[in-house]
């Protein structure tokens, strides 16, 4: 008996027996409270919640089973923290400290809804009791975040009991190698992590290549700011990835697996020693697997934070101990890659999306999404929108019922201006392309990439030379310098946009953009440096009037580059409450009780303050 | 010096002296002092027969190491898109300028190392800050000036506590 209270699993039928053991175990008069512990909520609070409920189950004793369960993203992070109860999958939003004792004592022990705590729809004022009547959730399909809120990532029993590792145990029970790589091809499975590759051809190349060990990698390097959906599965379902890369390590024939994880998420990094530890005690890694003659065997390496280190060649650079340079890909990975052997790199969300391949068949997984982009895709909906979170959709959905059915539209009441998908690789994309599908293909037709799954939606105060900016900051920071244009080029291209936001901008600095753009696509060295201009060349294309008013009128629309718009008090709104005048730190506002106040724009510094103090809204940007 | 060669026989011991594990190595060895010291570099490539111009130059490719002692607390700011686009810089801005520190430095009393960094993860309650791994959310220039005070305070209140 191991620690678990499970023997080490000899075949599938040892598997299955204990799923069935486990499934009888569960007594259904047992309640059970999940407190999602995901980013967004814990940064809300809730692990304290998981410690009041657990305290509470505690103290309710003998006579009513309850148990407390900290769980991974449900996704709806703006209502977070986010509490679901058993039986009735009754779902609660933004708990708070005070509420557990009534939640208990209501909805555990008295199968009473607390109806304050229910989400409730904007539009209807109706209130939702389970997460399937709440909008956000109408739309979505989860495969890759399946479980995700259900299971306790701590715990392999929770996942052998949902049905996991039945895929590796069919793989090895009673598929070759090949047939594997068939299905996953049948699927149409193509890589999460931003690059849409087929991930069977991969697969295959990888099998077919000469040289020995093999090795399999799973990138969980998410460096695209604004994105969390590895994050999600690492830390809410982290055995989905170990299975992934098990099956995927059958197919290609490698003993030897690294899961790479940003130096930014210690946590992920927990989950997965944890979830590795309980696999090799069950004997699901390591020698004899499920009683076959197959091995396997899964290291975790720490980035040291370096967005680079993203791209497959510089991955493997870090691996081996050297500065993540990544280097020319006439010779693939797949080829020659890891320590100069043939090396299989894919994504946390493609590795956590094979064991689901495998259980329902190529077949079923290729009959969601579009013609040529196969299943559903994870995004990190943010920025601008009313409900904020992580969702996974089918391929496919246009990128409006994204932001208005299930984002719930722009916050504030405010008007859309753009979403921008792909990360820095990305582009933004405008009101006129809001019902584009959301495929591989055909967001890169609009300038923009489907990227790792980031979508920051933008309302019409944003800028987006500030945004291309931000962009070109990030890029230039993180370049690895290897290579002259991605080095020299986003420099330079930086200094540009700089002089346009703060009205310097001179004509002929769009064409400039243009021209760097062109030579950074061509030239660079490796996929991020190649992409790094799409931030600067979508903004162009779609929003080159903004350029232009920064430039030729020295205007920043969005009003959001300093010195590009004045700051005045609207005599209407002003009730000349003083407060503007007492928090001015440059003295340039002049009034007297029942006055209007004024600002005199000599004095003006623009520092804002003013606009941030008043509490009318009577000072305005012009 | 024995002890510090101790803990390197330690950590190379841990992972069998395989220089493709430098990093691993350098990252036990960060949590282990708070920072890389530069005897335990020269001696750590000594051991590995790695030339210590290699791990000078991993050192500084990677943002999360650092070569001076770090702050009593750490503050990350997270710089991630919507977090910039909700008002990072500005809270940025607030802090430097309060505790006259860059992003990247410590403040001279050495209550704290104040990161920027990429991204968190937690984009969708941003602005974001941690202070010593404990997650704020929907942060602005005040409330973090307010926390930041805190740390000042609960320091001052230590020392005092001390001195009786």
């Amino acid at each position: 008996m191991t620690v678990l209270g499970l023997r080490q699993l000899n075949s599938l039928a040892d598997l299955e027996r204990i799923r069935a053991e486990l499934l009888s175990r569960r007594d259904p008069s047992t309640k059970s409270v999940h407190v999602c512990t995901g980013p967004g909520c814990a940064a809300k609070g809730s692990p304290k919640l998981y410690e009041l409920f657990c305290e509470a189950a505690k103290q309710a004793g003998s006579e009513v089973q309850v148990q407390a369960k900290a769980v991974g993203c449900h996704g709806l992070c703006e209502c977070g923290p986010i509490v679901l109860v058993q039986p009735g999958n009754i779902f609660y939003q933004r708990v708070e400290e005070p509420d557990v004792a009534e939640i208990f004592r209501e909805t555990v022990l008295g199968g009473r809804v607390v109806k304050r705590l229910l989400y409730e729809n904007p539009a209807t004022g109706e209130k939702a009791e389970t997460a399937d009547k709440i909008p956000f959730y109408k739309l979505q399909k989860r495969i890759a975040l399946a479980y995700n809120g259900l299971i306790d990532p701590t715990k392999i029993t929770d996942y052998i009991a949902q049905g996991g590792y039945r895929g590796l145990g069919k793989v090895l029970s009673s598929m070759t190698s090949e047939e594997v790589i068939s299905e996953v091809e049948l699927a149409g499975l193509r890589g999460r992590g931003g690059g849409g590759f087929p991930t069977a051809r991969k697969w295959r190349s990888c099998r077919e290549a000469d040289g020995s060990p093999k090795y399999v990698i799973c990138n969980g390097d998410e460096g695209d700011p604004g994105a969390f959906m590895d994050r999600a599965i690492m830390e809410g379902n982290p055995h989905s990835i170990i299975e992934g890369m098990l099956i995927g390590a059958y197919a290609i024939g490698s003993e030897q697996g690294y899961i790479y994880v940003r130096n930014e998420y210690p946590l992920s990094v927990e989950r997965l020693k944890e979830a590795i530890e309980q696999a090799k005690e069950l004997g699901l890694l390591g020698e004899n697997i499920l009683g076959s003659s197959f091995f396997f065997d899964i290291r975790i390496n720490r980035g040291g934070g370096a967005f680079v280190c993203g791209e497959s060649t510089a991955l493997m650079a870090s691996l081996e101990g050297r500065p993540g340079e990544p280097r020319a890909k006439y010779v693939h990975t797949v080829e020659s890659g890891f320590r100069g052997r043939p090396s299989n790199l894919n994504n946390v969300e493609t590795w956590a999306n094979v064991p689901h391949i495998i259980n329902g068949g190529g077949q079923w997984f290729a009959g969601i999404g579009t013609e040529k982009s196969k299943g559903t895709k994870v995004f990190s909906l943010v920025g601008n929108v009313v409900n904020t979170g992580l969702v996974e959709v089918p391929m496919g959905i246009t990128l409006r019922r994204m932001i208005d059915e299930i984002g719930g539209g722009i916050q504030d009441g405010k008007r859309f201006k753009a979403v921008q998908t792909g990360g820095p690789s990305g582009g933004c994309i405008p009101t006129e392309h809001l019902d584009t599908r959301v495929d591989f293909d055909e967001l890169t037709k609009l300038g923009s990439m489907m990227g790792s799954g980031g979508m920051i939606v933008m309302d019409e105060d944003t800028c987006m030379v500030k945004v291309a900016k931000y962009f070109t900051n990030f890029l230039q920071k993180e370049s690895c310098g290897k290579c002259t244009p991605c080095r020299e080029g986003l420099s330079q291209m930086l200094y540009i946009l700089d002089r346009i936001t703060d009205g310097e901008g001179q004509v002929g600095d769009i064409e400039r953009l243009e021209d760097l753009s062109e030579i950074l696509e061509g030239t660079a060295l490796c996929a991020l440096g190649k992409t790094a201009a799409n931030p600067v060349i979508s903004t162009i294309r779609y929003f080159r009037d903004e350029y232009d008013a920064h430039i030729l009128d020295r205007r920043c629309p969005a009003k959001e580059c300093r010195g590009l718009f004045r700051y005045e008090i609207d005599p209407e709104a002003c009730k000349a409450c003083g407060i503007c005048l007492k928090n001015c730190p440059a003295d340039a506002i002049t009034g007297e009780k029942k006055v209007p106040h004024v600002i005199d724009q000599k004095k003006c510094t623009l520092c804002g303050t003013c606009w941030e103090k008043c509490p009318f809204t009577a000072v305005l940007k012009v | 010096m024995a002890q510090e060669d101790n803990l390197i026989e330690q950590i190379v011991k841990r992972y069998d002296g395989d220089t493709g594990m430098l990093i691993p190595m350098m990252q036990d060895l960060q949590s282990e002092c708070g920072y890389l010291p530069i005897e335990h570099l020269r001696y750590l490539g000594g051991r590995l027969k790695v030339p210590i111009s290699r791990l000078y130059a991993v050192a500084t490719f990677y943002s999360s190491f650092r070569l001076a002692p770090k702050g009593a607390h750490e503050v990350t700011l997270c710089m991630g898109t919507v977090c910039f686009l909700k008002g990072a810089p500005s809270i940025s801005e607030a802090v430097c300028r309060e505790f006259r520190v860059e992003p990247g430095g410590t403040t001279r009393d050495r209550l704290f190392t104040f990161q920027a960094v990429n991204c968190v993860g937690a984009c969708a309650v941003a602005p974001v800050m941690i202070v010593d791994g404990k997650y704020y959310d929907g942060v602005t220039p005040a409330s973090a000036l307010e926390v930041l005070h805190g740390l000042a305070a609960d320091k001052a209140a230590a020392e005092k506590e001390g001195e009786i």
